[in-house]
């Protein structure tokens, strides 16, 4: 039997259930892989002690009818942990350690997942590169030196390097999505409204969704499983019936129909992306998928709508950081003198930066000529999928407009950090889900990924023609543990 | 149009962050940047568009008053910077 640490979650569960490996013996095997992996820096806070606690206590008194039985996860650390510090990547949440859990967390642990500890990311979710935590660069494990994108780039590495079998992100504007394409796994976005956004530190509440990250699509399934569900302490959780995710996977995709977008195709961007994209589409017709052109007008007004409503949500989110009632606190001489010294020392450049864009483009005399008016183009964005969805089933393009890039590249230049995000931020804006599959490598040998976006709710889509691309495309990431040597 | 460097400042007393004078030029740089690049939204015209204010398409939900956790004031100022036995404590506001 191949190492346990890279087995895939399903490989895993079924071990678990034929008592082939117990659920220590998996957590041992993950933490031993962490411990000569520190150079990765995915791990912000361990919880290695009580996670071979826990599991020996599952093996003691094992439930396999569990979805997860036994099985160690390791989690972005946005999601509020009970009793585990919880830091958003974050200076100023840096000793803040949450009294309850959020909901997906605790969905997780329901089923026997068991927390192996907290993954680094961009400060509050803020970032395509994982460079702007206060915890440090990650390592992509594809090669030195490369970045594992962002925002959930802790967990995108930690999966990749077979640190945790798999792992939950949070996608804003492509945070799980485009980190998964940099590393060659998969990753999904629900539609808004799936996952319960209670207990996650928020970024920007109308665009934020968690989701499964994975080793391939079957997993994601699993795990998308466990935590979509509707809550009533997120008032934008929405009651409808979700499916069996991974008993319902199927690959007979036989006559749905694909849309190609053609404004997809911008400006600049490399052969090789396009190249997978046709290849991509082959792919997809092999599967016995109908491919129809369409089109998305107004794709290129997405990033600066995005630009506009994410910074002003989370100006107003970000507000209750105030050195009060948890968090970092610098003194001052006054209250208000202690509020801008606490926000100045605890957020970083990139969270000031958004801060500052948030702040003015909702301030008194601005609010119509850029808030108000996002808020339209937002409407144009989504009305755009409204009108592809009466022709097609699902929509498929590129997952990033290029491959990973190295560490320190781009962490001068704002904009073209964020033109990283061009194709994943407009499902964000719609609310639809997407996921990204591993589909090829570039020049380099670095991976490149296909989106998948679905209709809303229409997850089961998303996944069965992953799930079908995924077989015909049989791609295998090529990791050697360079930073073990 | 630009943002100049008292804009920015103003800007900082309103977000509650302060700045150096180095830092607040740097933030005049990247903003400036940032907005040129948020200018391409007024070519298109949206007079008649309706603005979407949340994708989720209900009406919020109404609950019971009804409490649901109680005692919790000890998990509540368990994270605060300074407190006491009961409240959070804050630099003198009243002299």
């Amino acid at each position: 039997m191949s190492e346990i640490t890279s087995l895939t979650l399903y490989e895993l569960i079924k071990n678990i259930k034929e008592k082939k490996i117990s659920s220590n013996e998996a957590a041992k095997s993950f933490i031993d892989r962490a411990e000569k992996s520190k150079k990765i820096n995915a791990y912000v806070t361990k919880n290695f002690e009580n996670c071979l606690k826990l599991s020996k206590d599952f093996d003691d008194k094992p439930n396999f009818d569990l979805k997860l039985p036994g099985i160690p996860i390791a989690v972005k650390d946005l999601f509020c942990t009970n009793e585990v510090r919880t830091t958003a990547g974050s200076n100023i949440l840096n000793n803040f350690v949450p009294t309850y859990e959020s909901t997906v967390t605790q969905n997780i642990w329901n089923e026997g997942g068991i927390l192996l500890g907290k993954l680094n990311c961009d400060e509050f979710a803020m970032g395509s590169s994982n460079e702007t935590s206060f915890f440090g660069n990650v390592q992509n494990p594809i090669a030195e030196d490369l970045v594992p994108g962002g925002s959930s780039g802790g967990s995108s590495a930690a999966l990749a390097a077979n640190l945790t079998p798999v792992t939950i992100g949070t996608d804003t504007g492509g945070s799980i999505r485009q980190p998964a394409s940099f590393t060659g796994t998969v990753g999904l976005k629900p539609t808004y409204g799936s996952c319960s956004r209670y207990g996650i530190v928020a970024f920007a509440s109308s665009l934020d969704q968690a989701g499964p990250m994975s080793k391939d699509v079957k997993d994601s399934s699993i795990l998308l499983e466990v935590i979509s569900s509707f809550d009533k302490k997120d008032s934008t959780s929405i009651d409808f019936k979700r499916n069996n995710y991974s008993s319902e996977l199927t690959r007979n995709i036989k006559g749905l129909k694909i849309g190609i977008p053609k404004e997809y195709r911008v400006d600049g961007m490399p052969d090789e992306i396009e190249k997978l994209w046709k290849k991509g589409i082959e792919y997809a017709k092999d599967c016995g998928a109908e491919i129809i052109d369409i089109s998305l007008p107004h794709t290129s007004y997405a990033l600066p709508t995005y630009y506009i409503v994410a910074p002003a949500e989370a100006s107003s989110n970000l507000a209750r950081y105030d050195g009060v009632k948890y968090g970092l606190r610098s003194s001052g001489k006054n209250l208000i003198d202690m509020y801008e010294k606490t926000r100045s020392e605890g957020f970083g450049e990139e969270v000031k930066r958004r801060v500052m864009i948030g702040t003015y483009v909702l301030s008194s005399g601005y609010y119509d000529a850029y808030y108000l008016k996002a808020q339209k183009v937002r409407q144009l964005i989504k009305q755009d999928f409204d009108q592809a969805y009466n022709k097609v089933d699902a929509i498929l393009t590129p997952s990033t407009p290029s491959s990973a890039f190295k560490i320190g590249e781009k962490s001068n230049d704002p904009v073209s950090m964020y033109l990283n995000d061009i194709f994943t931020v407009p499902v964000n804006l719609a609310g639809l889900p997407g996921i990204s599959i591993p589909a090829g490598v570039d020049k380099n040998n670095y991976p490149l990924g296909l989106q998948i976006i679905g209709k809303p709710f229409d997850e089961q889509t998303v996944l069965n023609i992953a799930y079908s691309m995924e077989e015909k495309i049989n791609y295998k990431n090529n990791i050697t543990d360079w930073w073990m040597k | 149009m630009t943002i100049d460097l008292k804009t920015v400042k103003h800007i900082s007393k309103l977000a509650r962050i302060s700045l150096d004078e180095k830092k607040a030029e740097k933030l005049a740089t990247d903003m400036n940047s940032i907005f040129e690049f948020i200018e391409k939204l007024n070519e298109l015209n949206t007079d008649n568009v309706e603005p979407l204010t949340s994708i989720a398409e209900t009406t919020l939900r109404f609950r019971d008053d009804k409490i649901t956790s109680e005692n919790i004031r000890e998990k509540i100022l368990k994270n605060s910077p300074e407190k006491n036995d009961d409240f959070f404590v804050v630099p003198k506001v009243v002299e």
